[in-house]
């Protein structure tokens, strides 16, 4: 590349950047405190309840690790009934992260994908796109826990 | 010789293209906004009895062509063409309406600016004599556009603030000649491309404010015009942040856009629809036109008019490379002839 072209990009850059804070004292921000309050409390109020379903599964009987695969498989179909009959988003858009990072959220991105391709067909539409919001946190999570149980393995020895 | 162009980049148009009719149709939630009234049909369901969102859409920008046909006046046989555009890939929207017509068809794709894009090419046609009536012509739909460049609808997240609300609405007009012209085209400035280096996909009021204000420059140097001229200048979809960033910018250039200028993003939400920073897509500008502005003009309020339609250039593809968004912004002069 020639020193000019180097150059003239640059000041294309710092051009950029001058006018993205320019832009950003026109832009409201987003209601970071009062998002992390709901998140908070709704995000607690799903972790409460899941945690009464296993107290009460185990109270039942049930063993500790079968109480919790029965109740994440009970927050996993809630979340895709909500999703199904359209109130999730509504909730999301509410609770936000409260919502989203719970497996709720997993089960949410799976549902909405399946449900909006469905007119592309089962296969190549729901199929094919069922994983797109899902896939990449799969795909990155399980590299990360590979790559984290290599190092383990190493400093363990 | 070039004997109608003027200017930098503004052609004239002396044979006086006029309006002839407008459609316009509308989803739910655009007909619960402040402009519900204005317009021809507002869906009682955004699905319009369709299986798919795209039918849907077609099917939108199928009666607002007829509706406008209609109003004006004209059969499918007096139509020599029909130039329209929208957001999906191969125009799939604007192509498959063309299916059902017997008249041939250009399809055009300026993002968001296409409705004004369209209104430009129809005014040459019919100015320059290549055609009698031409359909102009744009549609939008937000579950549509959402599921191409966004995410699956009963996707749950939080949109940021400066986020735009892809409008489900659809706009066409009818342009041709009369013996007693009554709404006539007169100037349209072709828009450049502009890039301010925005590469937030939700920041596009930003990204297109720099283009909108440097064709509204231009035309105003090019037919020695001053804003004041207007009874109304009135962009596209900038939303709330970008006609405040274009107002803020027009003043540092000497531009008293102020008092003229309107959004069509920032008039056909209420704040409390939860759009946040307004109206987008290529049926904001055409609805909005197509429906209240020319209800408007009928009604003696409006005179003359700029309506510069903006658009945001940027595709899934670039937005995933990190490019940044190119702006775009056509204008067209739409002026009552006094009698």
């Amino acid at each position: 590349m020639s020193k000019k072209k180097k150059q003239d990009e640059q000041v294309k850059k710092e051009q950029a950047k001058a006018y993205e804070k320019y832009v950003k004292q026109f832009t409201p921000n987003p209601k970071y405190f009062s998002n992390a309050i709901k998140a908070f409390f709704i995000g607690g109020l799903v972790c409460t309840a899941a945690l009464y379903l296993q107290n009460l599964f185990m109270a039942q009987g049930m063993m500790k690790k079968d109480a919790a695969t029965a109740v994440t498989v009970i927050l996993v179909c809630s979340a895709q009934l909500l999703t199904g009959i359209g109130w999730f988003d509504s909730i999301a858009r509410f609770a936000g992260a409260g919502v989203i990072v719970p497996i709720t959220g997993f089960a949410n991105s799976m549902v909405s994908p399946a449900m909006e391709f469905k007119k592309e067909g089962l296969v190549l539409g729901s199929g094919a796109k069922l994983f797109t919001l899902a896939g990449p946190v799969l795909v990155c999570g399980i590299s990360v826990s590979v790559i984290i149980g290599i190092i383990h393995l190493i400093i363990d020895k | 010789m070039v004997a109608n162009k003027i200017g930098k980049h503004t052609v004239k148009f002396n044979n006086k293209p006029e309006i002839l009719g407008t459609g316009s149709v509308v989803g739910v939630k655009e007909g619960e906004g402040p402009l519900g009234k204005r317009f021809d049909v507002v869906l009682e369901d955004d699905t319009f009895n369709e299986k798919t969102w795209e039918k849907a859409e077609i099917k939108m920008l199928s009666e607002s062509i007829l509706l406008s046909m209609k109003k004006a006046g004209k059969t499918e046989k007096e139509i020599d063409a029909i130039i329209s555009g929208d957001l999906l890939n191969q125009l799939m929207s604007a192509s498959f309406t063309a299916r059902d017509f017997d008249v041939p068809f250009i399809g055009i794709y300026g993002a968001c600016s296409t409705m004004t894009e369209s209104m430009i090419l129809g005014s040459v046609l019919v100015d320059g004599g290549y055609a009698e009536n031409v359909v102009s012509a744009a549609s939008s739909h937000f579950c549509t556009s959402e599921r191409q460049f966004r995410n699956p609808l009963e996707h749950g997240n939080q949109r940021p603030p400066a986020a735009q609300w892809t409008a489900t609405a659809s706009g066409s007009v009818v342009i041709g000649i009369t013996n007693k012209p009554n709404i006539v085209l007169t100037y349209a400035t072709l828009g450049k491309v502009v890039d301010p280096g925005i590469t937030d996909a939700h920041q596009m009021g930003a990204a297109m404010a720099p283009a909108a204000l440097d064709t509204i420059h231009t035309h105003l140097l090019d037919t020695n015009r001053e804003p004041a001229y207007y009874d109304l200048i009135i962009t596209g979809d900038l939303g709330h942040i970008g006609k405040d960033i274009l107002l803020d910018m027009s003043k540092n250039r000497g531009i008293d856009l102020e008092k003229v200028h309107m959004d069509c993003g920032v008039i056909l939400y209420d704040e409390d629809q939860d759009t946040h920073s307004g109206g987008s897509g290529c049926g904001c500008s055409a609805s909005v036109f197509a429906g209240h502005i020319y209800r408007e003009i009928l009604e003696g309020k409006l005179k003359k008019v700029l309506l510069v339609s903006t658009g945001a250039l940027l595709s899934t593809t670039s937005t995933m490379q990190g490019d940044s968004i190119p702006g775009i912004a056509h204008a067209i002069a739409i002026e009552v002839e006094d009698s």
